[in-house]
């Protein structure tokens, strides 16, 4: 920490800061989830597997069937991914990027195919994820840790290393 | 140049104004203008994705699914007339 962030922090406080040469990005989405529920009305299955892999539609299965609100926020966790990846031209393919549940009930970003290059070429090296849906929206937050570009780390399955926010 | 004669153009302006949900009438939009900034969602980019497949009965692949094939009525126009006319028709 630098003597003027400790100025501005006041004598005492601490500010944990990212590493030197190290960037971040951050991608932030909502949506109204009456915009998933009429997509699943009226596109069905070709709406859900155009966009969700299986293992997100088996995690927003229940006993009541598709837990539609868990669905809008995976959608917006998609939308929040783009705007960390910053594409040039064209998008990732949305199911290039997964939620995927982990034990706990957290869940993390998984990137593979196009998501997974746009993130090497970005440099990113890990990213986090939140969620969140409450009445009528559903929102996500993906944070970005990012290197040189090119310098991702390769995760498992060649995909980049996520932890939930 | 695309004119107000395309075949494709009052199904796609019919097909936009049944799933677009832009927050102006499809029938005042210009061929070239920007579906997106006329207040096209990403989301409701993919209903009207899902609704042209079934109108055209088409698919439209992956390389083809970026924001470029559907920011405007001409751009979707042409992707339809590339794959109808490639043979991706089933």
């Amino acid at each position: 920490m630098g003597d003027r962030a400790a100025t501005l922090l006041g004598a005492g406080r601490r500010v944990i800061g990212l590493p030197p040469g190290d960037d971040c990005r951050i991608g932030l989405d909502m949506i109204p989830v009456r915009a998933v529920e009429e997509a699943v009305a009226t596109h069905g299955e070709r709406y859900l597997r155009r966009i969700f892999t299986e293992h997100e539609l088996a995690s927003c299965r229940g006993p009541q069937g598709l837990a539609l609100a868990s669905l809008a926020a995976r959608w917006a966790a998609k939308e929040a991914t783009i705007k960390v990846l910053q594409p040039a031209v064209g998008q990732p393919e949305w199911r290039s990027m997964e939620v995927r549940r982990i034990r706990g009930g957290a869940c993390r970003m998984e990137l593979s195919g196009t998501a997974a290059a746009l993130a090497e070429d970005a440099g990113i090296t890990s990213l986090a994820l939140s969620m969140t849906h409450e009445g009528p929206y559903a929102a996500a937050v993906v944070f970005a840790l990012c290197g040189a570009p090119g310098s991702a780390r390769s995760g498992t399955s060649g995909r980049k290393e996520t932890t939930d926010a | 140049m695309l004119d107000t004669t395309h075949p494709y153009e009052a199904r796609v302006r019919q097909t936009l104004a049944d799933h677009a949900r832009l927050p102006v009438d499809v029938a005042t939009l210009q061929v070239y203008d920007d579906l997106f900034q006329s207040g096209m969602t990403s989301h409701n980019s993919v209903n009207v994705m899902l609704a042209l497949e079934e109108e055209f009965d088409i698919e439209f692949p992956e390389e083809m699914l970026q924001k470029s094939t559907f920011e405007s009525i001409e751009a979707i126009c042409t992707s339809i007339s590339t794959l109808t006319l490639s043979g991706d028709r089933p």
